[in-house]
């Protein structure tokens, strides 16, 4: 069995485990009921942790995501507000924006040959800054689309909800697995993950490939603030802040290597799933406390740096046996 | 000794002039902004309170800059300051007496020096990821000890070193630039700088030459996690209260801004501290700028993003060999 | 089109490549027929890879025409190269080992249908491209599940199906072990007979000899000749080569006086690690020199990590002047007055960005500790006096290390050790990828450093060279100590011959004390 796969499994392990705990502890948490409001809660974690998958896999980082989705919010508020405009337009013009914004970003990082890093860190500010910008105060939502949307769901065998932005996320998901294992444009991300400059000399195209990655990533954290302003109904530029931390701490508990080259983008969706079934257990009990949420999924990072850490340190043993050094 | 006088005012002169240019800038729209006055033995006016309310992301890009210089990051620094912060506060309303607190809250961001220090040099975690999970883990810490709410107490010595006045100065103040002048005491007198900068550059070749670089590495993580400290009390103190979530919000990168903003290369090596210092007033001073100027705060963050797009201009490297061209075409002019 | 067999297929004609400082080619003349292998050999800084990197576009040519399949070629980079027929392999594998076999082989052309990448149509692709190399692997696994003899020819494999007319190989032995080598020479015969021209660029000539049809030589930049294979012999080339009757300076057996009655200043006894090196003995006297002869990856270099510490040990016990030691890290092993030139200069020897002063100091410094720093001056003193007693050729003392030539730099290596005063000094391929001058100067470094008390251990591939200055050498083969050669028992002849002995016999001269 190839081992880089033991991430994966291993994700999948813990949540169905960390499934079985709550279901002992509380039976009616393994209800559709229950699982609907999985994916609803966290279908704007999901979408725009799918998008970082990419980033990561390539071995680079966005920083900005979590401001992306603020100023998502706030743009289709305030577009709203002072224009009649349909928010199906609305939307349309804001992933244009965003998508650009992150295109952008994969532009100077290509061409100045930055730390991914620290261009997001610059996006982070600009995004952030430009929500302030477009309002400080958090501005409500209302337009019968959006009524019509937040009460769009398919009723599962048991009562659940599979609302609109549950099934958008996994609607993204199952794209992003497609995009990231079958298509060429997937294979190039992974190759860059493996190493930028054998992947040049290897026919990748770098600067394209760069672009589109973090283009793809400005696109999906534009979706997922839209399904942030469904799920709220309100656009706040104080919003989602630390969102990029949910997402990478949701990518690495998924089984994807943070420095690139290797992993899954279904196991973003468990990880993502793992992170949302934390604070179920949580609201069930109701005697703990959110702040163990944090505490847990830091718990749960160092665990799987470590077993990737163990995993690499493995396969480079291997490497290094014949070589020559 | 001369000539290293000279080339240490070679390496701080982006810095000084940025910061001149900045407060010229100031000056310009606000005349009466460089007006210092003395009053109860205390100095006041807007530069002082520039080089205050500055104190903690100078105290973190200290740490920072060493850290940096190893070719690491912290980015746990915001919540090591929460998580001391708390403890600082949770101490002394417990009863302790001030120093016992003081120890309590160095030593828990000593201790988040350590762990993050293990994480990298021992077990050889990429340093992001490494300081990632307490950066995650460490909000939530400090909301336990806090137990959720903001945790106030009424100690007039803790209090004082958020707000009160030594030696004509605000305490902060006087905490930074001590604790900044005995950093570069101990880097520059001792061969701790050489060291670090040998380890920063290349590690294997380093411990080769029998450079102990784990404990290098460890040492670096545990001066920032004191510093970290150091800030986490010092915003406690000011507002007399411990506030788990938004204590050192961010400030982590604040302070890899002003390292960044003092020249010193992401990549590790080579470094300056007091450039980083400086990088740190820079920041402080744009944020004043942009409140007594009139602007919205909100522009703040703009700005900053406009910032980093300069710096990642001026250390490119895909730039660089433009810019030796540059130079040489200077020189041959 | 493919042109007939012993048509030319590449031909460079006049090439000129100036960097600043150093005419790297001048006028140089190449030509590669259809169908043979031809070595391109020069020492280092010879223009070698120079002028690969002209004919693959990693770099511009200033002057001069290359003419593939009769057309007139520019190629801007090397993928253009690659589209255009010359394709090339490294001695680093150039692939991705996060990425599957089949991956590896067909990224950037994956069959599609609909857009989507078939993967059954992808793998079946990649095994039958495999097929023709006589490889059948398992090509879903990835590529690093594999050694590196086979990432070489998964490797080879994509070249050729890419660019199909010219294949260069870059050192691509440099990290194979016998078996490996013969493998990869079926391949390069296959395609050799299929009408490929291929150039072989490789230290050992050994196998130049092996594998060639015709030699181009080439030294500062200039083209020296080119011979065929079958008229030509080990003397001529190497005089080619060095444009000097080299053979002639070298004594033809090691070197005697060794007083081996005294305690020894070190005696390593059973030490070993599992998976790196077998458990060996070794006692190193006063003044004394042991040579390490072994293939790369026989376990010479392991040994001497393990000697300095930076790989522990996990049985045996170390003695210095009869007292028992304890080396750890290299930290100990500095601290008992041990130094250690690694391999790799640039990744475990140099701290690039640092000047040279620095660089000098730093053992020093590490063993003082950084509470008591070595004073400026004192660096000074250090540097400038090693800068002339060493002849380090820099333009002043801050100059950043990096900068420096790879001799130059190896000097730097020597003099932050000699700063330490060191008892027993380990170097491991001191004069590789330096020029004539200076490996000259560190050969006569190392023989003045053992009159004067030094204990040293060298690692080298040049056996003329080890026979020269050791009065002891030590075989190393399959990651154990298989003989050891002492005084006039040491000759080129016995040290080849044990280390090619087959596993279980024993060797000639004198059998592992």
């Amino acid at each position: 069995m190839n081992a880089r796969l033991l991430p994966f499994f291993a994700t999948v392990l813990i949540f169905i485990l960390a499934y079985a705990v709550c279901y002992m502890q509380f039976p009616a948490m393994l209800s559709t009921r229950v699982a609907g409001n999985l994916l609803t809660d966290n279908a704007f974690l999901g979408i725009v942790a799918v998008g970082m998958t990419f980033v990561i896999l390539s071995g680079g980082i966005d920083l900005s995501v979590g401001s992306v989705i603020a100023f998502s919010g706030v743009f289709i508020a305030v577009v709203l507000r002072d224009t009649g405009l349909h928010p199906l337009v609305v939307f349309v013009l804001l992933l244009a924006i965003t998508t650009l914004f992150g295109a952008a970003m994969g532009l100077i990082i290509h061409v100045l040959q930055m730390p991914p890093f620290i261009v997001t860190l610059a996006g982070m500010f600009l995004a952030r800054g430009m929500a302030y910008v477009l309002s400080v105060d958090s501005v409500p939502i209302a337009h019968p689309f959006y009524e019509w949307a937040q009460n769009a769901y398919w009723l599962m065998p048991g009562k659940g909800r599979l609302t609109l932005i549950g099934a958008m996320m996994l609607v993204v998901v199952l794209a992003g697995v497609v995009l990231a294992h079958r298509t060429r444009f997937g294979a190039n991300v992974f190759a860059l993950g493996g190493g930028v400059q054998t992947a040049r000399l290897m026919g990748v195209p770098i600067a394209r490939t760069t672009i589109l990655i973090y283009a793809l990533s400005g696109f999906l954290a534009g979706l997922s603030g839209i399904v942030f302003s469904f799920y709220t109904s309100a656009g706040y530029s104080l919003a989602t802040v630390g969102v990029e931390l949910d997402a990478i701490a949701a990518v690495v508990i998924g089984g994807t290597l943070l420095s690139g080259g290797s992993g899954f983008v279904a196991g973003t969706l468990v990880g993502v799933l793992i992170m949302g079934l934390i604070q179920t257990y949580i609201t069930f009990d109701g005697t703990l406390s959110s702040w163990w949420t944090k505490i847990v999924i830091g718990a749960l990072l160092l665990g799987f740096i470590m077993l990737q850490k163990l995993l690499v340190g493995l396969t480079g043993r291997r490497m290094r046996a014949p070589g020559a050094h | 000794m001369k000539g290293g006088a000279v080339r240490f005012l070679r390496r701080i002169a982006p810095q000084l002039v940025t910061l001149a240019v900045v407060l010229a800038m100031i000056g310009m729209v606000f005349p009466g902004f460089f007006e210092i006055s003395m009053a109860n033995g205390r100095l006041y006016g807007s530069p002082i309170d520039i080089l205050n309310r500055g104190a903690p992301v100078a105290l973190l890009a200290i740490g920072m800059t060493l850290v940096i210089a190893t070719g690491g990051i912290d980015l746990s620094v915001g919540a090591v300051m929460a998580i001391c912060g708390a403890v600082s506060a949770a101490a002394i309303t417990a009863g302790y007496g001030l120093a016992a607190t003081l120890a309590l809250a160095l030593g828990a961001g000593l201790a988040c020096g350590l762990w993050n220090g293990l994480l990298v040099a021992v077990l050889g975690i990429q340093p992001i990821v490494a300081t990632l999970i307490l950066m995650v883990a460490g909000r939530g810490i400090a909301q336990l000890i806090t137990e959720g709410t903001i945790l106030t107490f009424s100690d007039e010595g803790l209090a004082f070193l958020g707000s009160g006045t030594l030696l004509g100065l605000p305490t902060p103040v006087v905490i930074w630039l001590a604790m900044g002048a005995l950093i570069v005491l101990l880097v520059r007198r001792t061969a701790l700088g050489m060291l670090i900068e040998a380890v920063g550059v290349n590690r294997r070749a380093s411990m080769l030459a029998g450079v102990n670089a784990r404990l290098l590495v460890v040492t670096v993580y545990m001066v920032s996690g004191l510093c970290a400290a150091l800030a986490g009390i010092i915003v406690t103190a000011d507002i007399r209260g411990a506030d788990a979530n938004n204590a050192g919000l961010f400030l982590e990168l604040d302070a890899i801004l002003a390292v960044v903003i003092g020249g010193n290369s992401l990549l590790g090596g080579r470094f300056s501290l007091v450039a980083a210092l400086f990088g740190a007033v820079i920041i402080q001073a744009v944020n004043t700028g942009i409140l007594v100027a009139g602007f919205p705060p909100e522009f703040n963050l703009v700005i900053k993003a406009c910032i980093v797009l300069a710096i990642l201009l001026v250390q490119s490297p895909a730039l660089q060999g433009s810019r030796l061209l540059l130079r040489k075409g200077a020189r041959l002019s | 089109m493919t042109p007939g067999e012993g048509q030319t297929l590449l031909s460079a004609r006049a090439l000129t490549k100036s960097f600043p400082g150093t005419k790297a080619l001048d006028g140089v003349d190449f030509d590669l027929r259809a169908g043979e292998v031809h070595a391109l050999l020069g020492e280092n800084g010879a223009g070698k890879s120079t002028l690969i990197k002209c004919l693959t576009g990693a770099i511009r040519r200033d002057g001069g025409d290359i003419v593939l399949d009769g057309r007139s070629i520019d190629p801007r980079d090397t993928l253009h190269a690659q589209q255009l027929g010359i394709g090339t392999v490294y001695q680093e594998v150039n692939l991705l080992p996060n990425l599957t076999v089949a991956e590896n082989l067909m990224l950037g052309r994956q069959p599609c249908r609909f857009g989507l990448v078939s993967r059954k149509a992808m793998n079946s692709q990649a095994r039958e491209m495999l097929a023709q190399y006589g490889l059948s692997l398992d090509v879903t696994r990835n590529l690093d599940s594999y050694s590196v003899a086979i990432q070489q020819i998964v490797a080879i494999a994509r070249a050729v199906s890419l660019s199909g007319s010219v294949l260069i190989l870059d050192e691509p032995t440099a990290s194979l072990d016998r078996d490996e080598v013969r493998m990869l020479f079926d391949v390069v015969r296959g395609l050799r007979e299929k009408g490929l021209g291929i150039v072989f660029i490789s230290h050992f000539l050994d196998q130049v000899f092996e594998i060639s049809d015709r030699i181009t030589v080439l030294r500062n930049g200039k083209l020296v000749g080119v011979r065929d294979v079958a008229a030509l012999d080990r003397l001529q080339l190497v005089n080619l080569m060095l444009g000097r009757e080299l053979a002639e300076e070298t004594r033809h057996h090691g070197r005697t006086g060794i007083d081996y009655s005294t305690e020894p200043r070190l005696r390593f006894s059973g030490t070993g690690r599992r998976g790196a090196i077998s458990p060996f003995d070794l006692a190193i006297q006063r003044g004394e020199v042991i040579g390490v002869a072994g293939l790369l990856g026989s376990g010479r270099t392991e040994t001497v990590e393990l000697m300095f510490g930076a790989a522990p040990m996990d049985s045996g016990t170390v003695s210095m002047d009869g007292k028992a030691l304890r080396l750890a890290s290299p930290r100990d092993a500095v601290a008992a007055g041990f130094g250690f030139s690694p391999e790799d200069r640039k990744t475990s020897g140099i701290i690039g960005d640092m000047g040279v002063r620095e660089n000098i100091a730093l053992a020093l410094q590490a063993r003082t500790g950084w509470m008591r720093p070595v004073s400026l001056r004192r660096q000074r003193e250090l540097a400038q006096d090693y800068i002339r007693r060493l002849d380090i050729r820099t333009s002043d003392m801050e100059k950043p290390v990096g900068q420096l030539s790879g001799g130059n730099q190896q000097k730097v290596l020597l003099a932050r050790w000699l700063a330490t005063n060191p008892q027993f000094l380990i170097l491991d391929e001191p004069t590789r990828g330096i020029d004539v001058g200076a490996h000259a100067e560190i050969i006569r470094m190392i023989e003045e450093l053992c009159t004067g008390g030094m204990s040293l251990l060298v690692i080298s591939s040049e056996l003329d060279e080890l026979v020269a200055y050791s009065h002891r050498v030590v075989v190393v083969r399959d990651r154990a100590h298989v003989a050891e050669l002492m005084g006039e028992a040491i000759t080129s002849e016995s040290i080849v011959q044990a280390i090619a002995t087959q596993h279980g016999a024993t060797a000639t001269g004198q059998a592992a004390s």
